[in-house]
């Protein structure tokens, strides 16, 4: 039997690209299906998730407009926008 | 709703994993009015991350896993307690007060008794290339499978030490990954050791063979670690020293992580005693800290059954049941045991001391590498002189590594222990009247 949150999908915006994902999947998890990186570090070094559990803020984003989101404690929802951080 | 919110709690959990659940579950029993915060968007904590929706039926170590965790999340919601999620705790504007902040708001928690059930993190190493996307923790690839990334045919190397290297490969073998190898820095003769010792507790050993059956054929390397990752964008191999031989490896992901670390920051900003780095507690999980009580990971690297055993008693101890909590203590005892055994058996050996290279980035929120600290004395003087530990995290994943690099010993956490929102710092006394009257406030 496939719980409810499999059966529904979402659409989040990946800087303005959109991402298909199952309902009850993490921004971070889109970002990193969107073939993203998370930030640009203070010298220009790409960076994704390290830690998955709110700790080391490499996987932070805006998300509707709020900055500095831990993408990995955040779900998707529909419309979704969600912009690395450069 | 939560703008100016103020909840007030016979007992306040802060954490919402096996320890906290626990906690709250037996306080809320006593009839006490108990609420239980956490910063993820439900309870289980890291280790029963979505046990509530996860429907892989042919894995036989996590429906153990999720039978307790059914039973424990019924206990919270059947006994009453008020779940707070989505909501960290970033500083105590004066005793008793807990501020916490969501994406929306902020609120303010008061209590008679504070339980800290914060849990531990993985201890990252630096080596080259360990900040190159899809190098994550071994937990952390686990958590982010949990929470949707398709691992289905993905090369996946799994590194560092602990038993959580093994429950995480067999997970994401379960769903799909092929494993290259798992490198274990411990010797064979302390695992060796570990095994023998394990027949102190006949569940673990049951747990064990099953963790065997369910790696039964990826390759497992003691006297291994990673050398170096490698890659343009994102990962692409890594170089493993393999029991003394250097190979490369391709793959997708590799998940490294050294043993735990205890989420300390929140008891240190309470002003709590700490000792070897973790929170000190009496019999009753007390800390140094008048009303205050420590559970789980916080107080040892112990595993579920101690958290769930310490949590009992902090619970219970909180809502005054002094002779039921004193029944758990022999339980406790015998589960502190297996915790000084997984401390022995994975304690890093100091060869991972040479892993970076001088350019390696060790303080990886502001870009310092490891030759700009090798000639500090002092976690203090690092800080002072390159920034390192002063990024975003506050040290959460460079003050560990810097720890066992450098034996350095991290100082007083400085609030907010979370970066906050501006709104959230000015609701703090005093600085929102200012606010009010310079007529830049938000209320």
């Amino acid at each position: 039997m496939l719980s409810q949150a499999t059966l529904t999908q979402v659409t989040a915006m990946v800087n303005h690209v959109p991402v298909v994902v199952p309902s009850g999947t993490t921004v971070a998890v889109a970002i990193v299906l969107a073939g993203q990186a998370c930030r640009t570090s203070v010298t220009g070094e790409p960076r994704g998730p390290l830690c998955g559990m709110g700790i080391c803020f490499e996987c932070r984003v805006t998300i509707n407009g709020q900055l500095h989101c831990r993408s990995c404690q955040v779900l998707c929802e529909q419309g979704m926008e969600v912009d690395t951080e450069k | 709703m939560m703008r100016e919110a103020r909840h007030h709690f016979d007992v306040l959990v802060i954490g919402g994993g096996p320890a906290g659940m626990a906690a709250a579950a037996r306080a809320a029993e006593c009839g006490v009015r108990v609420g239980i915060v956490d910063d993820n968007f439900s309870l289980g904590g890291q280790i029963w991350r979505g046990h509530s929706d996860d429907n892989q039926k042919h894995d036989k170590q996590g429906d153990a896993q999720r039978g307790e965790a059914a039973r424990w999340a019924n206990r919270v919601r059947i006994s009453g307690v008020t779940a707070l999620c989505e909501l960290r705790v970033v500083h105590q504007p004066e005793t008793g007060v807990l501020l916490a902040e969501n994406l929306d708001g902020f609120c303010e928690l008061t209590y008679a008794n504070l339980i800290l059930a914060t849990g531990a993190r993985e201890r990252f190493l630096p080596f080259p290339g360990w900040t190159l996307p899809n190098v994550m923790g071994a937990g952390g690839l686990q958590a982010m499978v949990k929470c949707g990334l398709p691992i289905r045919g993905k090369r996946v190397i799994i590194a560092g030490t602990g038993p959580l290297l093994l429950a995480v490969a067999a997970y994401l073998r379960q769903h799909g990954a092929e494993i290259a190898v798992i490198c274990e820095q411990a010797s064979w003769g302390s695992l060796a050791q570990f095994g023998v010792a394990l027949f102190n507790w006949p569940a673990k050993i049951l747990q064990a063979l099953q963790l065997k059956r369910d790696i039964a054929g990826v390759p497992f390397a003691t006297n291994s670690w990673p050398v170096a990752a490698h890659g343009k964008k994102a990962l692409e191999s890594v170089t493993i020293s393999r029991a003394g031989r250097v190979e490369t490896i391709p793959c997708d992901y590799l998940g490294c992580g050294f043993h735990l670390v205890p989420n300390v920051e929140l008891a240190l900003l309470l002003g709590c005693g700490v000792r070897n780095g973790f929170g000190e507690v009496d019999d009753f999980q007390k800390t140094t800290v008048s009303s205050v009580f420590c559970a789980g990971e916080l107080t040892s690297i112990g595993g579920v059954g101690l958290a769930l055993i310490e949590g009992q008693i902090a619970g219970l101890a909180a809502a005054e049941r002094t002779s039921e909590a004193k029944a758990l203590f022999g339980d406790r005892q015998n589960a502190r045991r297996f915790a000084q055994l997984l401390d022995r058996t994975f304690r890093l050996r100091s060869k991972l001391r040479s892993l970076p290279l001088p350019e390696t980035i060790v303080c990886r929120c502001e870009d310092v590498s490891y030759s700009r600290l090798r000639g500090h004395t002092s976690w203090r003087s690092a800080k002072l002189h390159t920034r390192c530990g002063m990024g975003t995290c506050q040290g959460r994943v460079c003050g560990p590594a810097t720890q066992f690099l450098f034996e350095w010993t991290p100082d007083s956490v400085r609030p907010p222990v979370l970066p906050a929102r501006i709104e959230t710092l000015a609701a703090i006394a005093g600085q929102s009247e200012m606010l009010q009257s310079q007529g830049t406030g938000e209320y």
